[in-house]
């Protein structure tokens, strides 16, 4: 999934500025299962938003609503009357959905309240951890099903580097070393003989490298680019 | 290699000394912070004569230095050899072959291979990395780049290809340790032709990875130096043991450095005076300098070991002491 993080309160009342009329919507997907931008958090920011604003002097009307996924107009269309009405919608989805809203309202001023920041999976109550870059061209094939482009910290397509001491990541030793891991799993499965192969760098196009991404699936296109 | 073949792969002085099955002594000079080539000059002179060429370091531990081609150059006009070091860190593969070709065009012949420290450390922590590519496919690149004439996109050069010795790194004591001997296998199939180790200073334990090194047969196919440097004082091997990743420090040496101060033990820093002080750090530098000729001395009598490589940035001093010590002095007259 998708995880983000609550900006701060003064850089939220920052990106709001003076306007009257706030509409702070939140995202029933990602963002609701990581406890960041759901209906819950959308509905206390709006009241710590409230507060703020009458004690700024400047009280702000700000209201709450949550669509089941902000990156699909189908669900955005169901609040379009609420996101016309507002001077600002304060957006609690990821990066995408903040996009959504700008792409489908030309008109509207829309600010994100999270900072969106990785793909990844809830490790234990309250702690997630980074899974995936989205590279483009998935290596978890040859990897042992760890993937050492997210959580190596130098990206390493055959490591471990000389910084790896005692499970953990010469950066910091709170974070796992993804090539002890990587070992550790495929020599306990018998197949250490993958880690001698050599291999060439990556094909970093096909990641973000080679320019924004589009995938065109024209078996499932309605209409067909010659129509 | 074969020491007897003379169709050398480059011709630098690294490489005809190592192949005349000399040991090896290559040492390393970090570049200023600064665009100062005097102090490039003054370090050059510091080690000339007695090293067979010097690693010049590649914004090691992250802070922004003086380019190693171009602190290389200055060696170079010194009358010194240089091992360029290139990390993976802050160049794609686009960068990395330009900047060799400069280098080659430079006059320069031997590289070491990187994959760099994480910017974290350094100045700029706050900066991109690169990491297109990690050292083991730099040293592949390179070595299509010199033996088949091809950049890595598979294009042929028009003209001079750039030609270097491929060096590359080898951490023994690194987690898993049990797969380091692999790995450094690994590198010498992808073309290295000589390897430098980070620090050694527990000889029983290099010793026993050497042993799994000549297992693999990988001292028949590269060139191994051991890396050596003085310490400074306890404190400084306290540190390494604790703090550097793949570093081990064994107590006697701790003991050994200690036992240097022994005459000011017990006093805080703040109690000694100024002389007091100087006198004691140049006692520990003494026991520092006498610990690494003494590990050179045992690593020369591992089988498989082909020469060593000195680190003492910042005290290019103490080079000159540990290789006459060691018996290393006057190196050979290979040009
Ligand atoms: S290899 Fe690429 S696609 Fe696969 S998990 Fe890693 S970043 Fe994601
Ligand atoms: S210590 Fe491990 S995770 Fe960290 S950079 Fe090195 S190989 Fe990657």
């Amino acid at each position: 999934m998708i995880t983000g993080e609550q900006k701060s309160l003064e850089e939220i009342q920052t990106l709001l500025g003076e306007a009257e009329k706030v509409l702070v919507l939140g995202c029933g997907t990602c963002v609701t299962v990581c406890f960041a931008g759901g209906s819950r958090e959308a509905q206390i920011l709006s009241s710590s938003l409230r507060m703020a604003s009458k004690l700024n002097g400047h009280p702000q009307e700000v209201t709450d609503f949550t669509v089941q996924r902000q990156c699909e107009w189908e669900y955005l269309d169901e609040v379009e009357k609420e996101i016309e009405d507002a001077d600002i919608v304060l957006s609690l989805a990821c990066g995408i959905g903040v996009q959504a809203i700008a792409e489908h309202f030309p008109k509207t001023w829309v600010v994100p309240g999270l900072n969106t920041t990785f793909l990844g999976i809830p490790v234990e109550q309250g702690v997630w951890e980074e899974r995936c870059a989205a590279c483009g061209d998935c290596i978890l094939g040859l990897t042992g099903g760890i993937c050492p482009i997210a959580r190596c910290s130098k990206t390493m397509w055959k490591g471990p580097c000389g910084g790896s001491e005692a499970g953990h990541c010469e950066i910091d030793p709170d974070v796992p070393c993804a090539w002890q891991l990587i070992y550790d799993r495929l020599s306990s499965m018998g197949k250490e003989e993958v880690l001698l192969e050599l291999q060439t760098p990556k094909n970093w196009q096909v990641s973000r490298d080679g320019g924004p991404r589009k995938i065109i699936r024209e078996d499932l296109r309605l209409i067909t680019e010659e129509e | 290699m074969s020491s007897k073949d003379n169709d050398y792969l480059v011709g630098s002085r690294l490489e005809k000394v190592l192949r005349a099955g000399h040991f090896a002594v290559t040492g390393e000079l970090g570049p200023p912070q600064s665009a100062d080539p005097e102090v490039i000059r003054e370090k050059a002179a510091l080690l000339k004569g007695y090293v067979d060429a010097v690693n010049i370091t590649d914004n090691q531990t992250a802070i922004v230095r003086m380019s190693s081609i171009g602190a290389g150059t200055l060696v170079l006009q010194e009358g010194l050899e240089p091992v360029i070091q290139m990390t993976c860190r802050d160049r794609n593969r686009l960068a990395i072959q330009s900047d060799l070709l400069g280098a080659h065009a430079l006059g320069m012949r031997n590289l070491l291979c990187l994959t760099g420290d994480h910017q974290i450390f350094g100045n700029h922590p706050t900066a991109k990395n690169v990491y297109d590519m990690d050292s083991l496919q730099m040293v592949q690149m390179v070595a299509d780049m010199r033996d088949k004439g091809i950049f890595q996109s598979g294009d042929e050069f028009k003209g001079t290809p750039a030609s270097f010795l491929i060096g590359a790194a080898a951490a023994p004591f690194a987690d898993p340790i049990e797969f380091r001997p692999l790995r450094l296998a690994k590198k010498v199939k992808a073309g290295a032709n000589f390897i430098q180790t980070q620090l050694v200073y527990d000889v029983k334990e290099f010793s026993k990875y050497m042993k799994k090194v000549r297992d693999l047969d990988t001292h028949k196919e590269t060139f191994i130096l051991a890396g050596v440097g003085p310490l400074k004082s306890p404190g400084m091997a306290r540190y390494m043991k604790n703090n550097v990743p793949g570093i081990l420090v064994p107590d006697e040496v701790i003991e050994r450095m200690n036992k240097a101060g022994n005459k000011w033990a017990g006093k805080k820093a703040a109690d000694l005076s100024s002389e007091e002080k100087k006198a004691r750090s140049k006692a520990w530098k003494e026991e520092g300098i006498q610990i690494c000729i003494d590990l050179i001395k045992k690593i020369k009598k591992i089988d498989g070991v082909a020469g060593v490589h000195i680190m003492a940035i910042e005290w290019e001093e103490a080079v000159k002491p540990i290789v006459e010590g060691a018996g290393l002095y006057p190196r050979p007259e290979e040009k």
